[in-house]
């Protein structure tokens, strides 16, 4: 082994967001989130995302919080890819403006991954030395390198794989115990085989003991008592929440990122007495859940942005014949088939617009990995409670992302169907102070009725005039925004006369600029809408109210939410936006630069 | 063919509901609806238990004017809306009413996937070779050389869809032809495909008067099938393809799927169970 240049030692007190280059910067240096932020890249088998795995396993076990995000290459299937975790005292759910450390297995096509691993000065590079020098667009990037032979070592054993002893290495400097590093390895790779499993921990103990002899205390302190905390992935958390909702059918069509989501419903929904039917595409999909949930049964279907569109008439009969479904959209780059492997907010018109007609339904975004178990949960509810269409917003950033979490929290909504108790002159679309009508359902002796896309009075029965039209068109909206949706249409933070107004998955990093700003003399708000249609109005004015300097932030193009307030009239004038298009993830860097430019 | 009705204790009219048809007089569609809810009353179906489901065509406004369950859904996306339906509950008897336009152009997938598929539904098409509800124009079934639509003045050039010989490719497992002008031979084919423990197509010939008048001709063309029903595909086959798809009968039906062919159910769980799989172990 060579250590190259200075002897390695971490920041005593890593804060994050550092930054050396601008003045600008420099007030950002101060924040509440004390955290470490890892990579791991490597080609096709190099086992990058076992790592990853393993990593976050470990640090959860030893009470941290972390976040493990991933990218890979344009292949189907085992191409190069490149795991981003970052870990803290506090929960994190966004990465940071750069890395701490990045683990190298090799280095074959590491230039499609440059870009979305920014690495400053302080950077410790480790990489394996059988496997070439660090590439140009890394070199000089770092005065800080660590330089192995992971390879050879892992020849010593039997089996042996280079990604162990990186893994060991990688234990040791950032101070997580041998002992729980090997548990944690133990458990992951026991589907492996107790082969697999020898082999593994021999490489992980030599990696550990391969590390420069310095000790490197991982500068995070872990409690003493973990708090009780949960492991789960965005689409898993989605998935929990739909089924904690009461969802029991659920039809769809596979298209990445969604599929997981599927994959994991797939065989817990038998388990609960449920059933999942893969359609043959998203126009079946959409229908097979409006006649789930018609014959009584909570019904779901998970898509992304080409299966949305496809799905967009069969929401419009939803919302008309008031049949209560949830799409969960987990939203990938667009237009078209876009960048489907990367994450972008920019299904937000579609979900909101999409519909032909006046079509008032629910939008909602997820706006954590944690939260998806809550808004998921709460969108079922409300689709039940209002009978309509619930769309939820999750993204591929969530969706795939891991994150060590505390217990998510449940909505206090009891959600359930107003059913039908007339038996005598029943009508199902019968007006009500609330505007929601009790519904039957087959099996309901007395109650038959046709639900119907054509435009009808209140017992159902086909109608073109004017009066039902314009009664039933304002039932539909009145259910919606006459609801009281409580506190929970938004997660507002922080107090200051900068306000960042922001949704869905761009809301870790609006909530750490936030905090950055605010200690660095700025007091700044966040506000990370959880409910996008229909924005209680008045709430929402009540939360930006007095704020001098406002910005929308968002992860899209063509800044569709700043779009969405405007059009409603919620924005003072003067309102900025930070529309950026994926792939890359939101920084908080960048929005306290964007929001320092504009003071 | 099967044992006497049991005593209807629901005659047909309360099958019914009072909901006036928007058909044009004459149309064949009122003869399917008539032997629908004869069908009912001799199977003697709770009327709760029954649901309706449809797409959009004149033929698939029957729904509405049925006293049972309906769902008169968007245009070619019955049988999806039917089958998740089915799945969810396997109890209720479930028919899919719609017309050759609904079903095999805009809704062609869907029909290929239903057959296969062979949920225990009842798809009844209305088939007069021509979109009626949008005034005239060709469909899958049209013959080739129809002049009759300005949309297409020289024919569609295109030889017709055989959808019988279609279904029975994509694994349907009973296949009848029926004809609204005999509506006693059509409720005997709705109550055997009722009754047929799978996906059951009824493809029936129903004139459109006000667009194809020349379809008042059928009385006279449309005959019964030569040879008994077949269980044997080939020659099923042989008969889709090589007649004049005018034969009615029951043309092809499988031996019903096997019983509940779902395999064993996996052990229960409850949705705490599920959470705490998410929780992090104790490091102590
Ligand atoms: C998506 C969509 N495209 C087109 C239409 C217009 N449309 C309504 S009914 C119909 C054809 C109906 O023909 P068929 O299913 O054969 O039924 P028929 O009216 O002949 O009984 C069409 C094209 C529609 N309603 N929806
Ligand atoms: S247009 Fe044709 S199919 Fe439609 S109701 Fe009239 S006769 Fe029947």
């Amino acid at each position: 082994m060579k250590i190259e240049k200075q002897p390695v030692t971490l920041p005593p007190e890593r804060s994050a967001g550092r930054r050396r280059e601008s003045p600008v910067d420099r007030k950002t240096d101060l924040t509440a989130t004390r955290s470490l932020s890892v990579s791991i890249i490597g080609s096709g088998g190099t086992g990058v995302v076992t790592c990853g795995k393993i990593l976050l396993e470990s640090i959860a076990r030893m009470g941290l919080y972390a976040l493990l995000a991933r990218s890979s290459g344009p292949q189907i299937r085992g191409g190069e890819s490149a795991i981003m975790l970052r870990l803290a005292e506090q929960p994190v759910e966004n990465l940071d403006d750069r890395f701490d450390l990045l683990l190298a297995l090799d280095w074959l096509h590491v230039d499609r991954f440059a870009d979305e691993l920014p690495v400053g000065a302080d950077t410790i590079i480790l990489h394996d030395s059988d496997r070439g020098d660090i590439p140009p667009c890394f070199d000089g990037a770092t005065q800080r390198r660590i330089a192995t032979p992971l390879t050879r070592l892992a020849e010593a054993t039997e089996n042996g794989r280079a990604n162990m002893v990186g893994l060991g290495l990688l234990g040791q400097l950032l101070g997580i115990p041998l002992e729980t590093l090997c548990t944690a390895a133990c458990d992951l790779l026991k589907p492996k085989g107790e082969t697999i499993v020898g082999a593994g921990l021999r490489c992980i103990e030599q990696g550990y003991a391969a590390a420069p002899p310095a000790p490197r205390p991982l500068p995070l302190s872990a409690p003493v008592v973990p708090p009780k905390r949960w492991n789960i992935s965005g689409n898993e958390a989605c998935g929990l929440g739909a089924l904690q909702g009461g969802i029991r059918f659920v039809a769809a069509y596979p298209i990445t990122p969604a599929s997981e989501l599927l994959e994991w419903l797939a065989p817990n929904l038998e388990r609960l007495g449920g059933e999942l039917v893969q359609a043959e595409d998203e126009l079946a999909s959409v229908n097979m859940i409006i006649g789930a949930s018609f014959g009584g049964i909570p019904a779901l279907t998970a898509t992304s942005g080409p299966g949305l569109s496809l799905m967009m008439e069969g929401l419009g009969l939803a919302v008309a014949s008031e049949t209560p479904i949830v799409v969960s959209n987990v939203m990938r780059g667009g237009p078209s088939t876009g960048i489907p492997t990367k994450s972008e907010q920019s299904d937000l018109n579609l979900a909101l617009y999409g519909l032909h007609g006046d079509a008032p339904h629910l939008v909602l975004a997820a706006l954590s990995i944690r939260d998806s178990v809550f808004t998921t949960e709460w969108a079922v509810k409300l689709a039940e409670t209002l009978q309509t269409v619930a769309i939820v917003l999750t993204d591929q950033f969530l969706g795939q992302a891991r994150a060590v979490i505390d217990p998510p929290r449940a909505p206090g909504l009891k959600g359930s169907r107003k059913r039908a108790v007339d038996r005598t002159h029943y009508q199902r679309y019968t007006l009500t102070d609330d505007a929601v009508s009790p519904m039957a359902i087959p099996g309901d002796a007395g109650c038959m009725f046709t639900a119907d896309g054509l435009e009808h009075d209140q017992r159902g029965t086909p109608s073109a005039t004017a009066a039902d039209h314009q009664q039933q068109l304002d039932k539909r909206r009145d259910k919606l925004t006459g609801f009281d949706y409580g506190d929970d249409w938004a997660e507002i933070g922080g107090a200051g006369a900068i306000c960042l107004i922001t949704w869905g998955s761009a809301s870790g990093a609006v909530r750490e600029a936030a905090e950055r700003l605010t200690r660095s003399g700025h007091p700044t708000r966040s506000v990370a809408l959880r409910l996008l249609s229909p924005i209680p109005e008045a709430a929402f004015r009540a939360a930006i109210a007095d704020a001098s300097h406002l910005l929308v932030v968002e992860q899209n193009h063509g800044g569709q939410f700043y779009d969405h307030l405007n059009a409603r009239k919620l924005l003072p004038p003067g309102a900025g936006s930070l529309a950026r298009p994926g792939p890359l993830p939101l920084r908080p860097g960048e929005i306290v630069n964007r929001v320092m430019q504009g003071a | 063919m099967h044992g006497p009705p049991p005593l209807p204790s629901l005659k047909p009219k309360d099958y019914k509901s009072d909901v006036k048809p928007v058909w044009c007089a004459g149309c064949g569609h009122f003869a399917v609806l008539s032997a629908i809810t004869k069908a009912l009353a001799q199977l003697a179906l709770p009327r709760e238990q029954v649901a309706v489901v449809s797409g959009i065509g004149c033929s698939s406004r029957l729904p509405a004017y049925t006293h049972v369950y309906g769902f008169h859904g968007i245009h070619g996306r019955a049988l999806p809306l039917a089958s998740g339906l089915k799945a969810a509950r396997p109890e209720l008897t479930v028919l899919v009413a719609g017309g050759d336009g609904d079903g095999f152009s805009i809704g062609g997938n869907h029909f290929i996937h239903a057959c296969r598929r062979n949920l225990d539904l009842t798809y009844i098409v209305m088939d007069n070779q021509v979109y009626g509800m949008t005034k005239g124009q060709a469909s899958p079934t049209t013959p080739p050389d129809w002049t009759g639509s300005r949309l297409t003045p020289h024919g569609t050039g295109l030889p017709g869809f055989n959808p019988a010989a279609i279904a029975l490719a994509a694994g349907a497992g009973f296949i009848a032809r029926g004809f609204s002008g005999d509506p006693g031979g059509l409720t005997e084919l709705l109550i055997q495909g009722i009754e047929y423990p799978g996906f059951a197509f009824i493809h029936v010939l129903s004139p459109c008067i006000t667009y194809h008048p020349e379809q008042r001709a059928w009385k006279q063309t449309v005959h019964e099938q030569s040879g008994a029903t077949t269980a044997d595909p080939l020659l099923a086959a042989q008969h889709l393809q090589q007649g004049d798809q005018l034969a009615t009968g029951v043309l092809f039906r499988a031996p019903p799927p096997a019983g509940s062919a779902t395999p064993a159910r996996r052990q229960p769980i409850t949705t705490d169970q599920l959470a705490a799989r998410f929780v992090v172990p104790d490091q102590n």
